[in-house]
């Protein structure tokens, strides 16, 4: 069993600089990368003073750090794949175009929020945006993630309403790998030939546990995707170019081949696990050495200084925006209401309410949930 | 003696038996090195090192059924579960199996395990670390379920627990964890499973609860005007319980209100109304109350304390029954 703590030396850039996928991307792509990964900073750096301030409350994980995997890996994808994934979900949720408000919102617990105020931050669900939500339950999307595998192959092949061939982005922590569900989903995925793609977002730790205290195997995971016939790759997470030169083949080539995959991205979590954690089990210097090569900082720099698309002033203008917008959101939550109890504390429930349901108390019909809502007036202006 | 938390009281119980009884094995997630997710464990890897106390991966199919083939070998293991949520995984092990063993077996075979687990809302948690579900396991002949309401019973019952020859679930109800202190004596000392204690004797009327609504409960006593006296039953084990302890308070009051944070419909209140008629029906003056969680998923916290039966709630449904 290995013990060296997470590492984060990669290959060199002599390695890297042979053609790049990424280097075809237009400008503009990469800005609006960017572009979200900063706003994914920028709203978890309200999101903790909002939890501080006693706003926010339940539990709270940031993705702070992170940010390169979710925006990268779904930046590789198209809209209508599948995107489902553990309770660290700001950051997946944001990256899906979900607007900053009815994420916010859902923190402060508003009736405005994506859950209508009911869930808080492990409850980010965006249909529209083929986000099937953060779980609670470490693992528990694995599974799921190859139903809705299945379903895209179903619609396709079964009952031929499409010929679009899709893939669904299955998210899970380090410490997910320890569970049986994982486990079950992979054989399922390998034996049904489920286009379903497990990106293990490492971090290196499950709360306190280092993945090499708690997982076998912890220095060569793909071997357990191997065990159960499904192709894997190990990224570099903290370089969204490398994710995406690295995801976007890999991605592709399950596409046509329709076939389940396994990434061990490498990355790390700058903050604590959630809002309480006195992080004994790590160091300093350890969280400095991932900062030294911070995905914001390694994508801005390429930009400035290989591809010479972003002033520092743009830059700093872009930072001003993005401060503007969450700032925005905040204020969205904090003036928005909370969930009406007569109303919302029974609705949501059953699809059905009828009077005598229960003999306890009817299931009243509540308010519509903001993004579908906003998702048809979206519809009925296209029209 | 010395004033401690739940919490303290729990981690004592825990040091002493540990020092009594090497077969004792504790089990569970970030409980050696971080102390567990409540700090309940804490010190107790320093003390008794990490083959006793042992540090597992995220994985509580395995950490129960590991747990109860330590058991079925003669070990008395307490793995923790952090949250009640978090029982799903571990569901088949405990009840398909660890609960099933003595019968399975015809007494060849037993499971002498302690299974703790946080319960409960209070503490702004979200659903699956705010629920309650003790009746689902009340509901699985071949399983104890005991949840302490203060510091000094938390001591007494964990004990019997652990002593028990039987598998036993154990919850904490997580906002009393620290919620006040209460002198807790030194030696050890165990009090029954099984057995209620009546926390406020009364003549008009009968409370029953247990858990974290106990304060609840005294706190609706308190709002209530002075010419009716209740009498408040904590049921301590809710499997098996004390119906003795019911009964005869029920015969006495002849009105009987349940409280509990779990859902009303097939919470464990309704086993409790059902005996209740069935031992006491010519005494009752009113039906049965309860007043307990709803029948719907626990919301996210600006709504826990609408959930929750919270003092007023509490004494609304006394008065009700109480003018019947
Ligand atoms: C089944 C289950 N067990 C335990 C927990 C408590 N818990 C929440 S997050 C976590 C650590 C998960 O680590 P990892 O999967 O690596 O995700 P990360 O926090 O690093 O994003 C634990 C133990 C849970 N939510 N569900
Ligand atoms: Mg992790």
């Amino acid at each position: 069993m290995t013990t060296a703590p997470p590492s984060a030396q990669v290959a060199s850039d002599e390695e890297k600089k042979t053609k790049r996928l990424s280097d075809k991307l237009p400008d503009k792509t990469l800005l609006k990368w960017l572009r979200d990964m900063m706003l994914i900073r920028e709203f978890e750096t309200r999101t903790m003073q909002a939890y501080s301030n006693a706003q926010i409350g339940g539990f709270c994980h940031v993705y702070t750090g992170q940010e390169a995997c979710a925006v990268g890996t779904i930046g590789s994808v198209e809209h209508d794949d599948p995107v489902i994934t553990a309770y660290r979900d700001h950051g997946h949720a944001l990256a899906r175009g979900m607007d900053p408000k009815f994420c916010m919102a859902e923190m402060y617990g508003k009736i405005t929020g994506c859950a209508k105020g009911k869930g808080g931050s492990m409850h980010m669900f965006d249909k529209p945006n083929h986000l099937y939500g953060g779980h609670g339950i470490v693992g528990a999307q694995t599974p799921l993630g190859a139903g809705l595998a299945f379903a895209t192959r179903y619609e396709r092949e079964v009952m031929e309403a499409t010929d679009k061939k899709r893939v669904c982005l299955c998210y899970l922590g380090d410490g997910a790998l320890n569970q049986g569900a994982l486990h079950e989903a992979m054989n399922l995925a390998g034996l049904l030939d489920l286009p379903v793609i497990y990106i293990v977002e490492n971090n290196g730790y499950s709360m306190g546990t280092s993945i090499a205290r708690g997982t076998t195997m912890a220095d060569d995971l793909l071997k357990k995707s191997d065990a159960y016939g499904i192709d894997g790759i190990e990224i570099d997470g903290m370089d969204i170019r490398d994710i995406y030169d690295e995801f976007k083949p890999f991605a592709d080539d399950l596409r046509d081949r329709q076939r389940p995959g396994f990434v061990n991205l490498i990355t790390y979590r700058y903050h604590g696990h959630s809002m309480s954690d006195p992080q004994k089990y790590r160091t300093k210097d350890e969280v400095k050495e991932f900062q030294e090569r911070d995905s914001i900082d390694v994508l801005a720099k390429h930009l400035m200084e290989d591809r010479d698309c972003l002033s520092e002033d743009e830059y700093k203008e872009m930072q001003k925006e993005l401060r503007a917008e969450v700032r925005e959101a905040v204020k969205f939550a904090e003036d928005s209401e909370f969930p009406d109890v007569e109303a919302e504390l029974y609705s949501d429930v059953f699809l059905n309410p009828m009077a005598g349901l229960s003999p306890s108390h009817d299931y009243p019909i509540g308010e519509e949930n903001p993004i579908l809502e906003e998702a048809e007036e979206k519809d009925d202006s296209e029209d | 003696m010395a004033n401690l938390t739940l919490v303290q009281a729990i981690n004592l119980a825990l040091t002493q038996e540990m020092e009594a009884d090497d077969r004792i094995v504790l089990l569970g997630e970030d409980i050696g090195l971080n102390g567990g997710v409540f700090r309940v464990t804490e010190g107790l890897q320093q003390r008794f090192g990490e083959d006793r106390v042992v540090d597992t991966p995220l994985a509580e199919s395995g950490i129960m059924g590991s747990a109860i083939g330590l058991a079925m070998a003669g070990m008395r293991p307490i793995p923790e579960i952090q949250f009640e949520g978090f029982l799903g995984p571990a569901y088949d092990q405990l009840i398909n199996h660890g609960a099933r063993y003595r019968t399975r077996s015809r007494g060849a075979i037993t499971v002498p395990l302690t299974v703790r687990v946080p319960v409960g809302g209070g503490i702004h948690a979200p659903e699956l670390h705010s629920d309650s579900p003790e009746a689902i396991y009340a509901h699985h002949p071949g399983i104890k379920v005991v949840m302490p309401a203060s510091p000094y019973d938390a001591k007494g019952l964990l004990i019997s627990a652990i002593r028990d020859p039987d598998p036993v679930i154990y919850f904490e109800p997580k906002r009393i964890y620290r919620a006040f202190r209460e002198e807790v004596p030194e030696d050890e000392y165990t009090i029954p499973l099984g057995k209620a204690k009546i926390v406020e004797e009364g003549s008009d009327l009968t409370i029953v609860t247990w858990g974290a609504p106990v304060l609840q409960c005294l706190e609706a006593m308190d709002k209530l005007p002075d010419d009716i006296s209740v009498e408040l039953i904590d049921l301590r084990t809710i499997y098996p319980y004390d119906m003795d302890c019911i009964e005869e308070s029920v015969r006495k009051t002849g009105r009987c209100v349940v409280v509990h944070e779990a859902p009303k419909t097939s919470g464990f209140g309704a086993e409790i109304a059902a005996m209740v008629q069935e031992r006491c029906f010519l005494h009752l003056e009113a039906p049965v109350q309860r007043v307990t969680g709803y029948d719907t998923i626990m919301p996210y916290y600006k709504l826990e304390l609408d959930y929750l039966p919270e003092a007023d709630r509490i004494a609304e449904g006394v008065m009700a029954c109480a003018a019947y």
